[in-house]
């Protein structure tokens, strides 16, 4: 029963909180308006869901999406530094090939996003097996500690979050 | 006094990062490189205009504001998405398979190679 009203329970939860930030007022009102959403949407939309990744441990994520944001503001003053002070010939920008550990589509994409924000790279192509990623680099002169460190920083974490 | 000097710092460190993204945009060379700076350098210039405006309604209008953390969430969805589709887009136009590194595996790159016939996903229907 309860799996019925609730087949996404995450999804309802983010919803709630999504409508609340939107209203930007806690009311009961809106409270109820927020939950009847969190309701609604996730069953009318479940049949787009199928063989959805169950998150075994959820709560990593909250660790990983600080050390994201921290990488992030790492990440601006870098590439500020290299806009800045590197001339343009110093400036060596390479292809990275990460091979992927991961299978689950959303393991990949939150994966490929997260190099997208962080140190001077950019995700580019997915191979047809999903199983390397092509990431560009704006600069530098080992591309193999670039692969490491996506593997070991990002990568391991999120293989803990989605199992 | 000290709020508005705080809201003002954050303001400026936005504008600095915005500035800079956009002189990345001038300066680099290839394509690939101009997509580094609109992904990062501007995140910081966003957040810092989102975080000076959310201290604002905090310290001086005395009210708790979430679009702020909302503008967020959803600039960090889109940016990596657009940064993914520019970046396909030019390698399809402008590039040759030649200038990429092969993909290590048995496949090729997505653009370039279908992908293997799969198993269906087991659905977890329960």
């Amino acid at each position: 029963m309860l799996k019925r009203i609730f087949p996404h329970p995450l999804l309802s939860m983010t919803l709630l909180l999504v409508w609340l930030m939107l209203v930007n007022k806690v009311t009961p009102g809106n409270v109820l308006l927020g939950g009847f959403l969190g309701i609604v949407v996730p069953i009318l939309t479940s049949p787009y869901w199928p063989g959805r990744p169950r998150l075994k441990r959820p709560l990593m994520a909250v660790p990983y999406v600080l050390l994201v944001i921290w990488d992030i503001i790492v990440a601006n003053i870098q590439v500020a530094m290299i806009i800045l002070f590197k001339p343009r010939a110093r400036i060596h920008s390479k292809w990275v090939v990460v091979p992927l550990d991961l299978t689950s589509a959303e393991a990949i994409t939150v994966l490929a996003g997260t190099i997208t924000m962080t140190p001077g790279t950019v995700s580019a192509l997915l191979s047809a097996d999903g199983t390397s990623l092509l990431v560009h680099c704006l600069h530098t002169d080992d591309p193999d500690s670039v692969r490491d460190e996506i593997k070991t920083r990002y990568e391991a974490r999120l293989k803990e979050i989605f199992g | 006094m000290f709020a508005e000097i705080l809201v003002s710092a954050f303001l400026i460190i936005a504008g600095i990062f915005g500035l800079v993204g956009s002189l990345g945009l001038l300066k680099l060379d290839d394509t690939m490189q101009r997509l580094h700076a609109p992904t990062k350098a501007t995140t910081l210039g966003v957040g810092g205009v989102l975080i000076a405006s959310m201290l604002y309604f905090l310290l001086v209008k005395d009210k708790l504001s979430f679009h702020e953390l909302l503008i967020t969430l959803f600039l960090f969805l889109t940016a990596p998405v657009t940064a993914l589709f520019i970046a396909q887009t030019h390698i399809l136009m402008g590039l040759r398979r030649r200038d990429l590194p092969p993909t290590g595996g048995e496949h090729d790159w997505s653009i370039y190679d279908d992908p293997p016939e799969q198993e269906p996903r087991e659905a977890d229907q329960t």
